[in-house]
């Protein structure tokens, strides 16, 4: 088994350079400077941030708290408009939200709760009519069983664990078949043991039908073992330090040197730049 | 002293593994519940436990008291509430009253839709709202029953009025305090499925404001329920068939004290039917099922 997959792995990463190489990419983020208002503050939570996602990619924002990776996917999602550069989806502009970019997020509440799980993830189909009747329906129950919840198609969300509800909002999300997925920290609630499965079967997930995501998190660990590409952002504001590679890596890695290796790579990162501001702010 | 703290010398426990598939047989893992758990684990049958505890208490009272002119017994009321009923005017009473209640009820949700419609759309609508409600919420309805019958004249009209009044202000809170606290990952899901306006409203708004707007029509149904029977009190009979209120007014007058029972009787059967009945049901189907209430 373990030889399959890495020999399918490997396939799949061949392909995927072959992608890379050739085509536009699937979402160009140029220069973008996001801004939001507080209360008292007009807060400037990425500064000019630039790059690109291509098909099939694994995409991860990685950045401590502060870095603007969330704010820069709800820019992507459409919640925001930039103040400054652009940020394309196959070409076209993003101006508002739409159901090409489906969004997965951190919080349990995201599930309506006034509809079953089938209900939920047939709901989106629906609304922006896409599919409807049985179709949506077939569509629903092929996903719902892709995240293994056949068993409560028709139970009431208040009535599952963190790690289910979280695995609706996912299948819900997958099942509008969108150009992008967008997880805005979707494991970051869960328990250790919960979140370890939770990547396990989104990386399965993603050997079954390779679709783009961008996913956001602060855990390096997280990056290196969900992301084919990862960038790494500084905080306040967010801006781009790196962009790496981390396609080879997955729960099996884990101990490895090279992943390891990586590992520190970035935590020397995060972790000097963050040395840095505090003595900015000391000098200040 | 350092001896104690060195974790070497601490005696070594022995490790163990338990292997569960060993176990015998522990017993039921569920039993079913004894006839008198069910009974008192039943909310409904514990309420009519109640009532019927206050109805005894109430009969030994009037038969100790023997004044029926002042407080009847609880079997003098029933019969007099099955005579109103059978031979006397009290089911065309509760007819006219209730025919009143509900076009006023409906009106004022309309409108209370409507203004909740302004204030969540617009900022000087929540403006707006916001300040009629603190104007208004405290202002008695039946306090605006003179001026009704001023502008309306003696008659249904001006009882109208004044239920609108009692149910606008709670239930356009109460569906504008819903609305806003819903929370913000809900509306962002339903944006980014591309809903807006209207859809935007009916189908991520409304359902997740239930609780509240739920709460409101009860509070609204409740004022409007006193309002009604406290404006009948007031100003008696319209045209030829009184309501409820007439019903009690008149029967004071005549000191039939038996029937001004039943006629209240009725008013808290209703209420407690309304309450316990179709609000109730309403619950059970959509807050409670889908975990947003207790």
């Amino acid at each position: 088994m373990c030889v399959s997959r890495s020999v399918i792995n490997h396939a799949i990463r061949s392909n995927m350079k072959h992608v890379d190489a050739h085509d536009e990419p699937l979402l160009n983020v140029n220069g973008v400077t996001l801004q939001y208002k507080t209360r008292e503050h007009l807060v400037t939570a990425t500064y000019r941030v630039s790059f690109q996602v291509f098909a099939g990619q694994r995409f991860i924002l990685l950045g401590p708290s502060g870095c603007g990776k969330s704010t820069l996917l709800k820019g992507i999602a459409g919640f925001l408009k930039p103040v400054e550069g652009s940020m394309r989806l196959s070409g076209r502009v993003i101006d508002k939200p739409g159901p090409d970019r489906m969004m997965v997020f951190q919080e349990f509440d995201q599930l309506l709760p006034w509809k079953t799980v089938r209900q939920n993830v047939m709901f989106p189909m629906k609304a922006s009519r896409r599919l409807d009747g049985a179709e949506a329906e077939a569509r629903a129950s092929a996903y719902i069983n892709k995240v293994n919840l056949t068993k409560f198609s028709n139970s009431y969300p208040h009535t599952l664990s963190g790690g289910m509800k979280q695995r609706v909002a996912i299948a819900r999300a997958m099942a509008m078949e969108p150009d992008i997925l967008l997880m805005d920290e979707p494991f970051a609630a869960l328990d250790a043991l919960t979140r370890r499965k939770m990547q396990e079967e989104l990386l399965h997930l993603w050997r079954d039908t390779k679709f783009t995501m961008i996913f956001v998190t602060h855990s390096i660990e997280e990056a290196i073992i969900l992301g084919s590409r990862i960038l790494v952002m500084s905080p306040h504001p967010g801006q781009v330090k790196a962009e790496l590679n981390a396609g080879q890596f997955d729960h099996a890695s884990q101990g490895g040197r090279e992943f390891q290796a990586l590992q520190q790579r970035i935590h020397t990162m995060l972790f000097d730049q963050r040395i840095e501001q505090e003595t900015r702010v000391i000098h200040e | 002293m350092s001896k104690g703290l060195d974790m070497t010398a601490m005696p070594a426990r022995p490790e163990f593994e338990a292997d569960p598939s060993q176990d015998v047989k522990i017993g039921d893992a569920a039993r079913p519940l004894s006839v008198f758990e069910r009974i008192t684990g039943n909310a409904f049958l514990r309420r009519v436990f109640i009532l019927i505890v206050l109805a005894i208490i109430w009969e030994i009272y009037a038969r100790w008291l023997k004044n029926p002119l002042m407080f009847p017994s609880f079997t003098e009321m029933s019969s007099a509430l099955w005579d109103s009923i059978a031979q006397g005017p009290l089911l065309e009473r509760t007819y006219t009253t209730l025919r009143v209640l509900f076009m006023g009820y409906a009106a004022g949700i309309g409108l209370a839709a409507a203004f909740t419609t302004l204030a969540v759309s617009t900022r000087i609508g929540t403006d707006l709202l916001s300040t009629l409600t603190a104007m208004f919420n405290p202002l008695p309805a039946i306090a605006l029953l003179p001026l009704g019958l001023l502008w309306f004249g003696l008659g249904i009209p001006s009882l109208i009025f004044v239920i609108v009044h009692s149910v606008l202000w709670a239930v356009a809170l109460n569906t504008h305090t819903g609305f806003l606290s819903v929370p913000e990952t809900q509306r962002m899901a339903g944006m980014n499925y591309g809903l807006r306006g209207v859809r935007y409203v009916t189908l991520i708004l409304i359902p997740a404001a239930l609780p509240s707007i739920l709460a409101g029509l009860k509070i609204g149904w409740a004022f409007a329920w006193r309002t009604l029977i406290a404006a009948e009190l007031v100003f008696g009979v319209s045209s030829s068939s009184g309501g409820l209120g007439w019903f009690i007014f008149e029967n004071r007058n005549l000191l039939e004290t038996a029937n001004v029972f039943a006629g209240l009787t009725t008013v808290i059967v209703i209420g407690l039917l309304v309450e316990s009945v179709v609000f109730r049901s309403v619950e059970l189907r959509t807050v409670r099922r889908w975990g947003m209430q207790r």
